[in-house]
């Protein structure tokens, strides 16, 4: 299974086994504008479910990358830390943040499906 | 009623923004374009590359006429008006009798007898009632209502404005002019708040849209919003009030000391002048300096700065990523005697204390056309 699944603060997560790669919705950068500063977290880094994971800036603010669920992280993505950009051209694929191994799956039910975070996304217009 | 309750007054322009696309925020109690669809850094790096429209008819417009209208305006400015020619733009500051600022402002003289002003926003009703309460009676004051404010920034400007006006191309920075842009009457003068060549262009609102449209079918002109306009304020180094300039710094301390002419430092003569004085012959308790973190996050207001062994000095005022300096860029506050450029400083950026050191400013070299 590895379909993605959405927190209400637009991060998603998508998972294989028990890694988890975490990335920010299509949505979420979109509001952001151009991304221009990304920090993401060092392996080894334990991360509880909402736990502030990383940070991402565009010209105007800055953002928090919180931890869809409970994890130790495997890796952080250097690709967009080199290259912040990515972050608005394939949010949803390439310019994930950060993996982690999942210390609780069942974290995952508290989550919304891709159809859930639309119907969502339709709130918030 | 809140603040948040208040239905937003809209600028003349405002169904072209939207048909452009424009995202419009709340900004000093107007509906403004903050970016169009693309985006502030594209539209940031045309500025620098091309030209940009702004619109920036938020800003407050008002003329003093009158006989005295100079010497009475050098009264709550500590400019030099006396000194400023027929045809000239100064750019000034209303002291407060602290010597703290009230507003900055561009002044223009169309004649001995007639200035026009160019004020702030946010601060537009407190600085003509400013106005009002000191030069009330004296002299003749007018908020100009009924005209919108465009700026048409970057090295481009002169081209596109060529066709339109070819005695524009004639003015030179810091000048003011009554000219006609495809046949509409203009009020411009040749300046701006980016740091390029440009135009700032006073319109009557009826003419205003077919203006605006004129000037984005010129060759290579895209339309900008207030987020470029703050990102290439900030990489000029010029002063953003209420974030880098207000009521609590001086212009000594804001390092605009050069906005007052030797007359006008000797002589005083301005709301605050001894404070301004006293400052400018020991040096102010602090000073405002370029700052430039040496890695890649951004420092954005209100992040603390400190020596390099932790002790807090001041914090940056406005900061934030700069798209033509290629990294993060910041303006601060900090005691004089850490005020050298290349001195070594620390920014705490969520929690982490960053390595930064003052810098030069500006962060972008000034491109403006003296002629």
């Amino acid at each position: 299974m590895s379909s993605k699944r959405f927190t209400k603060d637009h991060e998603w997560i998508s998972v294989e086994g028990d890694v988890g790669t975490v990335g920010i919705s299509d949505y979420a950068q979109h509001a952001l504008g151009d991304v221009v500063f990304v920090e993401v977290p060092d392996s080894g880094r334990q991360l509880a479910k909402g736990d502030e994971a990383a940070v991402v800036e565009s010209v105007k603010a800055a953002s928090e990358v919180y931890s869809p669920v409970s994890g130790t992280v495997t890796k952080g993505n250097q690709a967009i830390v080199d290259q912040p950009g990515l972050v608005n051209e394939d949010a949803e694929g390439a310019a994930w943040f950060f993996k982690l191994t999942l210390a609780n799956p069942a974290e995952l039910d508290d989550l919304m499906d891709q159809a859930a975070y639309d119907a969502y996304l339709k709130t918030l217009e | 009623m809140s603040e948040s309750d208040t239905p937003l007054l809209t600028v003349p322009l405002d169904a072209l923004h939207r048909e452009l696309g424009a995202k419009m925020v709340p900004f000093a109690g107007y509906a403004m374009p903050v970016q169009y669809p693309a985006g502030v850094l594209a539209e940031h790096l045309h500025t620098r590359s091309g030209a940009a429209l702004f619109d920036v008819s938020h800003m407050g417009q008002a003329e003093i006429r009158g006989p005295k209208a100079v010497e009475l305006l050098e009264t709550l400015v500590p400019g030099d008006i006396q000194a400023l020619g027929i045809g000239k733009t100064r750019y000034s500051v209303f002291t407060n009798d602290q010597g703290g600022i009230l507003d900055d402002l561009m002044i223009s003289k169309l004649a001995d007898d007639h200035l026009f002003l160019v004020i702030n926003a946010a601060c537009k009703h407190a600085d003509f009632a400013h106005l009002v309460r000191h030069l009330g009676g004296k002299v003749e004051l007018r908020m100009i209502e009924d005209r919108s404010l465009l700026a048409l920034q970057g090295p481009g400007a002169a081209a596109a404005m060529a066709t339109l006006c070819p005695e524009a191309c004639a003015m030179t920075f810091m000048t003011i002019a009554e000219i006609t842009v495809a046949g509409i009457p203009v009020l411009a003068t040749r300046s701006g708040y980016t740091g390029e060549d440009g135009w700032e262009m006073s319109v009557a609102n009826a003419d205003a849209e077919k203006l605006a449209r004129t000037l984005l079918a010129a060759p290579g002109v895209m339309p900008a919003g207030l987020g470029a306009r703050d990102s290439l304020r900030l990489e000029a180094g010029l002063c953003l009030y209420g974030s880098d300039i207000d009521t609590t710094t001086t212009p000594v301390q804001a390092n605009i000391a050069w906005i007052m002419s030797k007359r006008r430092k000797t002589e005083g003569g301005f709301p605050g002048a001894a404070i301004i004085q006293k400052q400018l012959a020991e040096g102010p308790p602090t000073l405002r300096v370029g700052i430039q973190p040496d890695g890649k996050a951004p420092a954005r207001a209100h992040t603390e700065i400190t020596d390099e062994a932790g002790n807090r000095l001041g914090e940056i005022c406005s900061g934030g990523f700069g798209p033509s300096a290629g990294g993060p860029v910041a303006m601060g506050y900090v005691p004089a005697a850490f005020a050298a450029i290349g001195t070594r400083l620390k920014l705490v950026v969520r929690g982490k204390a960053m390595d930064a050191h003052v810098s030069a400013l500006p962060f972008v070299p000034h491109r403006y056309f003296k002629g």
